[in-house]
């Protein structure tokens, strides 16, 4: 099962391998590791979020090691799904190899293509397609349309983003 | 009553929308307190100049001034030595040397007459030069009809939202492109068969290109960076994607999902590109209407939508321009 954990960690060498130290003897498969060492909490910590394969009986004996060793773990449980948005793509969506397209947005482990419908004119004409990304929060949102972007720049596809409704 | 004499410098469509909007509303503008009077017209054919007043039913029949010129001098030259307050700048743009107009609005700023116009091409070329200009001569300078068409936007902000801080602007800037696409939207058309019913319909220029890449609403953003936001960019500053590549598929697959696409310029973002705009929200405008999203500080977000182009809708943004430069009276003015 898919699980995120949001940790805390003191501004000291070492604190990282400590927080992973437990994953690795839980046999947790890592995912993703965000570590935001220039965003520090009010407590002057580093915040640090982890998404793992693991199994959910496992959670909170990597819980409880992950306090022993001084980690302050935040929240930790399923992967949630915060915000979602939708993209078009044009262009040879399907002959660019999609497949390839769809999981450089999975493999973030941040985010996810939970929707895609295609249309396909004929052979030669650009395909559309209808995506719809869902991502653990807004800024993992961003990122993940800066990845279509990068995507549809190689594959020259034209990539087609929401407009925001609020000043940038 | 105060007289003001204009110099009309281009006499293509806009031109003519300049002439029969002043005829139409010599009476208001009087009631007003305001005598507009065109004391000339040119084109790259020749001149008319009366002192006492070019009269508009006279050239209004004709399409250039071949028939109807009596000066034979150069524009320039008829900038300089015609006795004018103001001229009004509208002759064909052209966004990588901003000739001829750039040359013809640097002659009026120079001679110390106001500048009023709709040509985007100078001010995408040389803004800063231009204000700079009509700041050393003591005169203004009003471009509102370059941005939005009739749409007000400038003056918007530059008057009524005065004290806010305008944190950006997003909006459809280009009504051939909101026409093109709003149809391969209802009917299912392909891009081609839209642009084609948009040329008969005299929306879309025979060479459309400067519309459909994206270009003109670059230039457009190019200005609103240059002059909301202080920003001193050029044309290649802008990251430009246009609306060629875009499918009726891609537009039925954005309507099945509550969307519709639009081509969208962004300040201080500096982007044009097609975007996803929900059906129902302000910017969600049909047909050619451009619309525009200004976020500020203190007043939220203030949506405006309005006509991009047209003869006499571009004209009423000059004559707005050219009446509030004389309406204008400073802070320290006031007793």
């Amino acid at each position: 099962m898919r699980l995120s954990m949001d940790l805390e960690l003191q501004d000291v060498p070492g604190q990282l391998l400590l927080a992973l130290q437990p994953l690795r003897d839980n046999k947790a498969n890592i995912i993703s590791v965000v570590h935001h060492r220039d965003r520090k909490t009010p407590r002057g910590n580093i915040p640090v979020r982890i998404t793992v394969e693991m199994d959910r009986s496992r959670l909170d004996r990597v819980k409880n090691q992950l306090e022993g060793n001084g980690v302050v773990v935040v929240r930790a449980g399923e992967e949630r799904f915060k915000e979602e948005v939708s993209l078009i793509l044009v262009g040879h969506v399907l002959h660019s190899d999609l497949g390839d397209t769809v999981s450089r947005v999975d493999c973030t482990g941040f985010a996810e293509v939970m929707d895609l419908s295609l249309s396909m004119p004929g052979i030669d004409e650009p395909s559309s397609a209808y995506m719809r990304i869902r991502a653990t929060g807004k800024e993992e949102i961003h990122k993940a349309i800066s990845i279509l972007r990068e995507v549809g720049a190689q594959k020259k596809l034209l990539v087609i983003e929401p407009i925001e409704l609020e000043a940038a | 009553m105060r007289e003001v004499k204009i110099s009309l410098v281009g006499y293509g469509v806009v031109g003519h929308g300049v002439v029969e909007v002043l005829d139409r509303k010599r009476k208001a503008l009087r009631d007003m307190g305001l005598d507009l009077k065109l004391v000339s017209v040119t084109d790259h054919t020749g001149s008319v100049v009366a002192d006492d007043g070019v009269e508009g039913q006279k050239i209004l029949g004709e399409r250039t001034l071949q028939q109807v010129s009596n000066c034979e001098i150069s524009s320039k030259e008829i900038i300089r030595s015609v006795e004018s307050d103001l001229v009004v700048e509208v002759t064909p743009t052209n966004i990588v040397h901003g000739q001829p107009g750039l040359g013809h609005m640097e002659e009026a700023l120079s001679q110390g007459k106001h500048l009023v116009t709709s040509n985007k091409g100078p001010l995408v070329v040389a803004y800063g030069r231009l204000k700079r200009l009509a700041e050393d001569h003591g005169v203004s300078m009003k471009y509102e009809a370059t941005v939005g068409g009739t749409m007000p936007l400038i003056s918007l902000i530059e008057r009524t939202l005065v004290g806010n801080n305008i944190l950006g602007i997003r909006g459809i800037f280009n009504g051939t492109c909101n026409y093109i696409l709003t149809r391969m939207t209802e009917e299912q058309y392909p891009y081609a068969r839209a642009l084609n019913e948009a040329q008969d319909l005299g929306y879309a220029e025979a060479d459309p290109t400067y519309d459909v890449e994206g270009v003109d609403t670059a230039g457009k953003v190019v200005i609103l960076a240059n002059s909301i936001f202080d920003m001193n960019v050029k044309y290649g500053d802008v990251n430009v994607e246009g609306i060629t590549r875009i499918t009726p598929e891609a537009l039925l697959l954005a309507k099945k999902r509550g969307y519709v696409i639009k081509l969208i310029g962004e300040v201080p973002a500096l982007t044009v590109r097609p975007m996803l705009v929900p059906i129902g929200s302000p910017l969600a405008v049909g047909s050619t209407l451009n619309a525009a999203a200004i976020y500020t500080d203190l007043s939220g977000t203030i949506t405006v939508t309005g006509l991009g182009a047209g003869r006499i809708e571009t004209a009423s943004a000059i004559l707005s321009d050219i009446v509030s430069i004389y309406r204008t009276k400073s802070i320290d003015s006031i007793s």
